[in-house]
């Protein structure tokens, strides 16, 4: 069975799964619930001069009939007294010595506060600390969160101050509200962090009541921007952890965090770089017991494709992203339907049609103008020939459309073609052709 | 009645639409008489634009309503669905069209109002699904339609005979009262060739459409048939789905293999009859009914009787028997005919140029028209007997045919 013990920074957990910052880990009670369930660690709700929260707080964004595809906050740091938070943070040790707690923080930004603040977590036990420079809503109107995350030269400056006081490794958490993460990962590395957590919430509004005409969420009649997150936002941090994971600047371990659910957000993460991964939407949606199949299911596929340890498949995919101008002109690729799969849907047909290259044809309309209910007590479902449509491989451009639109598994394969041309990016060609 | 049978909660609704593939030219579509847009109205019930989808299968077929009750989706849109290649359950299509087109009932929708008068006055005999279909099209293309029906209720066999565990005569009520709405006058309790000659009907109207479906229960001929407690499942629907008292005993007998007799069956056990049989005079395979109305009948208890042919029933005044080829007397306490319908030969033979073929009418099928010009005609008068979705297709068929035809 494969082994899932980390050590992310010089801090240990027993698998690579830790609740982000968030509800989740609003207080011991609950973090103690989550490792019993069988989280690795778990990076405490941001501790700082306690604020009031609005409600509402949450909308969401709910795709064909499922819930929660993203969702949007508008909640602050957290509401309960710093003592309350150290005291539990001590407590939690004291329980669980191997999981790994992190206090992440956010204080006004003084070079005094931060200092008392570092000091004050790691007495109370702390495995590590997060600085929260990416919360988007609220707390940067008061110039904290995003408003130091945006700002390269407060990010370095405060991750500074941190680290001359801090005894434990020191994770800089990076809002993805910026034009080039790098920038704000390298000002991080070069204040000293150990590591990188990315990407906290997104800059977003969910969208409008029709009847009421008041976006969401509705506090009194008023909204507010918040951030945004869950599943829909696990394709913009994958992008942000590779771009960080490849930049020569920043080599920090980072904590992914964004969108992930299950197990395979968390190894396509890995092997885009990431050393752990944080959720806070899953287990807000489903709970703790989600876990379990995380751990599990990670390691069933890590069986599968041999990998012994995490760190045997980290990183794997990260040369396999280029830059465009590399990739090969000549690699050529058509659409192939199944006809025995096929179920004559024609959705393939009308993307091709009318959202690519019309390279794929039907027959034309079987319909007839009068028909009558058949006599028959039963029909039979076969799928026309007529219904299943044709691609013309000399036109097909091989885009990929057809095959992700077909609704049934393996009935449109992408195959390459053989045209005889050695492989050329455009990098290439352009060095030959002079300009 | 059963779960089968009930309406769809808005969230099911919402999540059984999102199950739509949303197919191009989709065979759904194909399948069904009357060509509701399905995929269309589909998704819009998924994009919450029920108002919408409600219009967009009136405009197809404005018996919506009925329709998604009655019609027998399993071999019309839902047997065409996609989904059964995928392994997968059918897109709820009937269900769908109800969840629609109840909203639209629900909130007081109404059909546009025609854009221009034209100078025709057409008459429809019969208030069936055909001449209602048929005047809804004329009066949106602007004509005059006058519907005369014999009974006193409009609707056809949508308010006499459709089982009552699927449409209920007052959900017919309001598709006729939607129909009257956009201005189709109704004349009913007038029987046309009785109380109104077809020769005064003819001089006044341009037109004249013949939904007249089919006459009563055919009779068996064999002895015995005169004694009470005999009567025929049109009758017996009819007098059940309008509440009249039906005094059917323990032990009935439905005779016929086809969807009325099981229809008829399954309304006795609703009357808590508790020993139904049907007899069927050929094998189990031969049965004309849908599948799943067989099924149907099976799980509400009925019991079926292959190769049983009545020779005769017995009894003093009412029936206690019936016997039949090869099988021991069959005891019962009520006997329903449900053998077929007969064909109204006296009004159609008395119409000049009209052609008959075993009692059904024979016409154009693209336009409905007669051999008789001013005559067009649509739904069981002409097939002979199928479902109200042809009916009604062939009514607005017909609807275009005369207004063609007039132009
Ligand atoms: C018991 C039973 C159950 C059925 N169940 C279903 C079902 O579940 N689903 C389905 O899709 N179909 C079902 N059908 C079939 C469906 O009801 C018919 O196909 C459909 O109603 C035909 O419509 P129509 O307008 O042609 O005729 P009808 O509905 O029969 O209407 C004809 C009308 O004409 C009137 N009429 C006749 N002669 C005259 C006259 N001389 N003057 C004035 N009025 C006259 C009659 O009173 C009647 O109201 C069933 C039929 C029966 C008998
Ligand atoms: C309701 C809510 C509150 C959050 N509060 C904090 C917070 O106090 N500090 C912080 O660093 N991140 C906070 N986050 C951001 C999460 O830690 C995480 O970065 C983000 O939700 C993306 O991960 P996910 O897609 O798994 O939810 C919060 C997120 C949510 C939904
Ligand atoms: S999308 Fe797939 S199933 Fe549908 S018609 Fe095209 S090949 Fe067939």
């Amino acid at each position: 069975m494969a082994d899932l013990t980390t050590s992310f920074a010089g801090i240990h957990s027993p698998n690579p799964f830790w609740l982000a910052s968030g509800p989740p880990t609003n207080c011991g009670e609950q973090i103690m619930r989550a490792f019993d369930a069988g989280w690795g660690g778990a990076v405490w709700k941001t501790i700082g001069e306690p604020i009031v929260n609005v409600s509402s707080r949450y909308s969401s964004v709910d795709w064909n009939g499922n819930r929660m595809m993203g969702l949007n906050n508008i909640e602050l740091i957290s509401d309960r007294p710093i003592e309350t938070n150290l005291r539990e943070i001590y407590e939690v040790k004291k329980r669980y010595p191997n999981h790994a707690v992190i206090a992440s923080l956010m204080v006004e930004s003084t070079r005094e506060a931060w200092h008392s603040m570092v000091k004050r977590a790691e007495d109370a036990g702390a495995d590590g600390l997060e600085l929260n420079f990416g919360c988007p809503h609220g707390m940067s109107e008061r110039g904290m969160g995003s408003a130091v995350g945006q700002v390269p030269e407060y990010t370095r400056m405060i991750t500074e101050w941190v680290k001359e006081a801090a005894r434990t490794p020191v994770l800089v958490k990076l809002t993805p509200n910026i034009s080039d993460i790098r920038v704000t990962a390298r000002a991080a590395t070069q204040g000293g962090a150990d590591g990188l957590s990315a990407i906290n919430t997104i800059n977003s509004i969910t969208g409008v009541d029709l009847d009421t005409l008041i976006p969401r969420p509705n506090v009194n009649g008023h909204s507010a921007h918040g951030g945004y997150c869950g599943p829909a936002v696990k394709p913009i941090a994958l992008h942000m952890v590779q771009q960080i994971a490849s930049d020569p600047q920043s080599q920090l371990p980072i904590s992914a965090i964004g969108g992930i659910s299950g197990w395979r957000e968390a190894a396509e993460f890995i092997l885009m770089g990431a050393g752990c991964l944080q959720a806070c939407t899953a287990p807000m949606h489903y709970g703790y017991r989600i876990v379990e199949d995380m751990v599990d299911g990670l390691a069933s596929w890590m069986d599968s494709k041999g990998f012994p340890t995490l760190d045997d498949f980290r990183g794997r995919s990260l040369p396999r992203v280029t830059d465009w101008q590399h990739l090969d002109l000549n690699y050529k690729i058509v659409a192939r339907i199944n006809p025995a799969k096929c179920i004559g849907c024609q959705l393939c047909y009308t993307a091709c049609w009318d959202g690519a290259h019309q390279c794929i044809h039907v027959s034309g309309s079987d319909r007839s103008a009068i028909v009558s209910t058949p006599t028959a007590t039963a029909v039979s479902h076969a799928v026309p020939p007529s219904r299943i449509p044709r691609v013309d491989e000399g036109e097909c451009v091989g885009c990929n459309l057809c095959w992700l639109v077909c609704p049934v598994e393996n009935c449109i394969d992408m195959v390459r073609v053989d045209n005889g041309l050695n492989s050329e990016s455009w990098a290439e060609r352009s060095s030959r052709i002079p300009a | 009645m059963t779960s089968q049978y009930a309406p769809l909660s808005p969230q099911a609704a919402l999540a059984e639409a999102d199950r739509c593939l949303f197919c191009f030219d989709a065979p759904c579509a194909s399948a069904c008489p009357t060509h509701i847009d399905v995929p269309r109205f589909i998704k819009k019930i998924a994009s919450g634009n029920v108002m919408g989808s409600a219009k967009a299968i009136l405009d197809a077929n404005v018996l919506g309503l009925s329709c998604s009750r009655v019609c027998p989706v399993d071999v019309l849109c839902e047997g065409a669905c996609v989904m059964h290649n995928l392994h997968q359950r059918p897109i709820a299509i009937g269900k769908l069209q109800r969840h629609a087109m109840e909203f639209f009932y629900d909130v007081g929708g109404a059909l546009p109002q025609a854009a221009v008068a034209l100078p025709w006055k057409v008459a429809c005999i019969g208030a069936g699904p055909a001449s209602l279909a048929c005047s809804a099209e004329l009066r949106a293309q602007g004509a005059r339609a006058i519907i005369f029906d014999q009974r006193p209720l409009a609707g056809g066999l949508n308010t006499y005979g459709v089982a009552q565990y699927k449409l209920a005569p007052e959900e017919s009520g309001r598709e006729v009262e939607l129909i009257r709405a956009a201005g189709v006058e109704f004349l009913t309790g007038i029987e046309i060739g009785k109380d109104i000659l077809l020769d005064d009907l003819l001089r006044d109207h341009d037109a004249i459409f013949l939904g007249i479906g089919l006459g009563g229960t055919q009779p068996l001929g064999i002895p015995g048939e005169h004694l009470g407690g005999i009567q025929t499942a049109l009758q017996f629907i009819a007098d059940y789905k309008n509440r009249r008292p039906v005094n059917i005993g323990d032990r009935v007998v439905v005779i016929g293999g086809g969807n009325t007799a099981i229809d008829a069956a399954i309304a006795a056990r609703h009357l808590d009859a508790r020993d139904v049989t049907i007899l069927y005079r050929r094998s189990e395979r031969d049965m004309s009914a849908f599948a799943f109305e067989y099924e149907h009948a099976k799980r509400e208890g009925v019991k079926f009787m292959w190769n049983a042919r009545p020779v005769a029933f017995h009894g003093h005044n009412h029936v206690g028997a019936v016997e039949c080829e090869y099988v021991p007397l069959i005891a019962c306490d009520t006997v329903i005919l449900a053998v077929g319908q007969s064909r109204l030969v006296d009004l159609l033979s008395s119409i000049d140029g009209l052609q008959l073929h075993g009692g059904l009418v024979k016409v154009n099928p693209e336009s409905g028209q007669t051999g008789n010009p001013k005559f067009f005609a649509g739904g069981d008068c002409v097939n002979g007997g199928r479902e109200v979705v042809d009916a009604v297709a062939a009514g607005k068929r017909a609807a275009r045919g005369i207004l063609q035809w007039l132009t």
